[in-house]
Parts: C-alpha cells; structure tokens; sequence
C-alpha cells in the first residue's frame, strides 16, 4: 500500500525496450543487424576521429592508389583518402535515414489512423491519394521531385519522405479498422473522448510497433534509394561524401580501380541488409502473441 | 441518484435500401428509479443492440429513449457521460492491451476535468474490491475476473446513476461469475443504480433483476417479474417455452 504512492511510476515503460533488445539479441541475424548499426552510429559519431585524412583535401600526386600505405581503402581519382570519406559518408547516410524517418513516421501514422478510424469521405479521400502516390514506382517519383525541385541533398531527402509515406499510411489504416469497432475504443466513447483524443491516445499506441517495423524495413530502400539518387548526380553534389555519388564517380575507374566502387558499395549493402534484417528481428519481437511471455 | 429510463418505439435498421435489415421493429419498456431490469433471449435477438441505442454508441435509431423524462439524444454528451456507462462483455476485449489499469481510470477524469483524481481512482478501486497497488498493472497482468472488475470501475468513475450491463459475467468463470454479480449487487444497494443487464441466464436475472424481458427478433414479447422464473408464469409462447427450458436444465444440474 506504499508502493503506489509516486503516480507515474510504470514498470512497463523501462521493461518493454530492455525484454526487446534481449530478444533481438538472442537471435544472430537480428543481432548482426543491431550490430552493423551500432557500429554505423558510432562512426558517424566520431567521424573526425576515426577518419585519417581530410574527405575534401584533394592530393593530385597521389590518385587512385590501391588500399594499404598510409591509405585503408586507397585513394580515388582525385587523391581523397576513400576510407575517410566513407566514414563521413556515415553521416550523410545517417542524416538521410534520420529525416526520413521523423517525416515520414508521423505523417503515414496520423493520415493512417484518422482515415481508418474516422471512415467515410475523409477516408476516401485520403486513400485516393495514397492510390496516385502508390501507382508510382518510388525511385521514379522522387526522381520527377528532384528533377523539380533541383538536385541536392535537402531536396532528395524531401522527395524521399514524398514518396515513402503511403505504405505506412496504408498500414496504419488497415490496422486502425481492426481496432476502431473494439470495446474499449466504444469505452472511450462512452467516456466522452473526442475522436482526436480516441485516435492519439488508444488507436495509435496500437499501431506503433507495425509502423515501427515497417518504418524499419523501410530505411533500407531509403537508403537504396538515396544512394540511387546520388548515383543519377540528382542527390548529394560532388564535394560532400555520400556513398551513391562515390560509387556514380568511381564508375568510370572501375576496371583498373576497383577500391573505388567495391568500399562504398559494400557499406550500402551492409547497411541496407541490417536495417532488413533488423526489421524482421522487431517483426519477431513485437508480435503480439509474444507480449505475454514479457 | 438514480434515473429511470423509457424507451418508446426504438427501431433501427442496417444497411440501405432492398438490403436493408430491421433489427428492431419497435421495443418498448420502462425501467423504474433504482430498479435492474433484465433483456433476455436467444443470440441476434437484438438485446445488446438495445443497449448500444441506449448509449448512442448507435445513434441511427429512431423512436424515443427517455432517461428521468429527458431525451438522450438532447443531453449534452459530457452530460450523458456522467448519467450512464456501459460493461462490456468480453472483460478481455473491453480493456485496451497497452494502458495500465491507472491509465484507464485517469483518462475520464482528465476529459472531464474532475479533480482529486489519486483519491477518485483509489476510491474506485477499492469499491471493485481490488488493492490500490492494481493501479499499476496492465491488462495482461490481470486474471479475466479482475479485468471484469477494472471495467467496472472505469464505469464506476464518472459517477454515472444508469449502468448498462452487456452480459458483463458470461465470459467468466462459474465461481468468478458469482463474485463478479454479488459486486454488481452490492453497489447497487450502496449506490442506488439502475441497471439494464443483457444475459443469456435466467438463474442471473433470478438472482439480480426486480424485472426481465423477453427478447425474440428483436420485439419485447413479455415483461415479467422476476417471481415469474421459478413458477413459470409467462404467457406469451416462447417466453414459456424460454423459461420452461431454463427450468429443465437447472433441475437437470
């Protein structure tokens, strides 16, 4: 009867992302998934400190040398230490997937949830207009917004956001029809919630790990599809060390250079394969018919 | 602080058009001041549909729902809140998987900005009969009896005079069930309810209700005193025959 005297003590809050980590990481492919990111973050991080050279000081004495002296990954056509850059390209990377995400992960939930629980015209409405953003190929479309909007980091991250929101808004409807007939949605009602209140407050939180996985599985084809962006010259501009973009430059050295494409390739790779496999882990681990082993 | 209730009339239909069903046709029955009245009959006979059109969670009804003399449809939603609340059935569908029992009670009283909240919840706990420490549970830490009891006190929070009872023990177990109806019970006599309770079970009606009626297809074919159970004193067909087979199978048992 003392035990309950702080109000907002809820055990529930600290337990539920301890009990998801560990399942994550009891199982290796989620494992190496949180790994790989770890390590992504981290870099990022310390970028300045990991890297060995300058990404943007140009050494014209000393271009496309292969990897090893003084040179992890070697050097590309203009004599920039490529493991550098792919250390800073981190941060780009990160940048991009970071935008995305708090763009995209909001938007996709709030038009989602409210066409599914409000229905009717709203709902068409909405839906209708995922229908047009959907019929589109995702790459093609942000392609046609950049092409528009002007080649640059900002605006391949704007279009990128453009385009990924209508799969996350799909799911959260789908899901926000199966719970707007529960009872305890008909409780609220009858407790006098208003339809905002209804929709933040109980159709969101049990939305949240569907969009959240999905939103995981998402990033690696931001991630493709920023790189895809910055291959085409219509993503990151040339100085900045963004991954697509060195393996776009790279291209034309590849036969007698092959450092310059293979680093930056397999860190896109890895990257997009973890965050993959990081979001079947989360598929894994937020199942509902698990919650009751927590 | 208890109301009575008229219903006059009410119909509703679903759908539109050549498809339309007519759920009810038009039911009428009176609820006395403090009185529990039953809603008895087979599955799909329109009771618990009775009880949605009482609540407006259906609002598509046409015909007149009257508590104490005012027309539901005219009170103010914050209003209706606070005059009736509802208990569902399925004590595991009814609480939201993801709030604590705390979160529950808290969330009618922030939308009607009551104070005192700790000791509104702590009051409301304790009247289910569970200790104040279940604040901090959530639904899946909870046995289906004590869920059933949470739901209760949700209803129990905002002070309402008109319960609504949707077969709130049928999901439960035979030993829960009764401790589950001697807590409706008990509340009803210290609080002074009215009550429209929804069951499948006339030993409950028997136990709990000062009044029942019969259900088929949607229309009251009969409004009987609870007396009338154990000597059979329907005269409308199927109640009898409703009755006389409960009578059966509990002689049987």
């Amino acid at each position: 009867m003392t035990a309950d005297t702080h109000p907002r003590s809820m055990p529930g809050w600290l337990i539920a992302p301890k009990n998801i980590l560990v399942f994550l990481l009891r199982s290796p492919t989620s494992a190496f998934g949180l790994a790989v990111l770890a390590l992504l973050i981290l870099t990022a991080i310390f970028a300045p400190l990991l890297a060995t050279h300058d990404p943007y000081v140009q050494a014209l004495g000393n271009v496309l040398k292969p990897p090893g002296d003084g040179h992890l990954f070697g050097t590309d056509e203009l004599g920039r230490d490529i493991f550098s850059r792919l250390v800073y390209g981190a941060r780009i990377t990160l940048t991009i997937i970071f935008l995305v995400s708090i763009v995209v992960g909001p938007i996709g939930l709030v038009i989602g949830t409210s066409a599914g629980y409000l229905g009717g015209k709203f709902d068409t409405v909405m839906m209708r207009i995922t229908d047009i953003f959907l019929s589109f190929p995702s790459l093609i479309l942000s392609l046609a917004f950049v092409a528009a909007l002007g080649p640059s980091l900002n605006n391949a991250i704007i279009a990128i956001a453009l385009t990924s929101w209508p799969p996350i808004a799909r799911l959260a409807r789908a899901e926000a029809m199966t719970f707007r007939n529960a009872d305890y949605i008909a409780a609220a009602r009858l407790q006098g919630a208003s339809a905002t209140r209804i929709i933040v407050k109980s159709i969101m939180p049990m939305c949240l790990p569907s969009v959240l996985i999905r939103l995981t599985l998402n990033m690696a084809t931001v991630i493709l599809t920023a790189a895809g962006l910055g291959f085409l010259g219509l993503g990151a501009q040339p100085p900045m060390p963004e991954w697509g973009a060195m393996i776009a430059t790279g291209r034309r050295y590849m036969l007698d250079s092959w450092w310059l494409v293979t680093f930056p390739g397999v860190s896109i790779l890895s990257v997009s394969l973890a965050f993959n496999l990081l979001g079947d882990g989360l598929r894994d681990a937020l199942d509902p018919k698990q919650m009751n082993r927590r | 602080m208890s109301v009575s209730v008229d219903v006059c009339d009410l119909s509703i239909s679903f759908g539109s058009g050549a498809t339309a069903v007519k759920v009810l046709p038009g039911v009428s029955f009176s609820v006395r001041s403090g009185e529990c009245f039953g809603l008895v009959g087979e599955s799909g006979s329109g009771k618990s549909t009775v009880l949605r059109c009482v609540s407006m969670l259906t609002d598509f009804w046409k015909g007149e729902v009257m508590i104490d003399g005012r027309s539901v449809r005219d009170l103010p939603l914050i209003e209706r809140c606070r005059t009736l609340q509802m208990v569902f059935q399925d004590p595991y569908g009814s609480l939201h998987p993801r709030q604590s029992v705390r979160t529950v009670l808290n969330e009618p009283l922030v939308i009607h900005k009551l104070g005192d909240r700790e000791e509104r919840m702590r009051r409301a706990i304790t009247d289910v009969g569970l200790p104040v420490s279940f604040l901090d549970r959530f639904p899946h830490q909870l046995s289906g009896g004590q869920r059933q009891r949470v739901a209760i006190a949700r209803a129990l929070i905002l002070e309402p005079s008109l319960l609504l009872l949707d077969e709130p023990t049928s999901a439960l177990d035979v030993s829960v069930q009764a401790e589950i109806l001697n807590l409706l019970q008990r509340l009803r006599a210290e609080r002074g309810f009215t009550y429209i309770m929804v069951t499948h079970d006339l030993a409950v009606v028997d136990h709990m209700c000062d009044r029942f009626a019969v259900m088929l297809r949607g229309e009251v074919t009969e409004i009987l005193p609870h007396e009338a159970i154990a000597t059979n004193g329907a005269t409308h067909p199927y109640a009898r025959e409703l009755i006389g087979a409960s009578l059966e199978y509990e002689g049987v048992r």
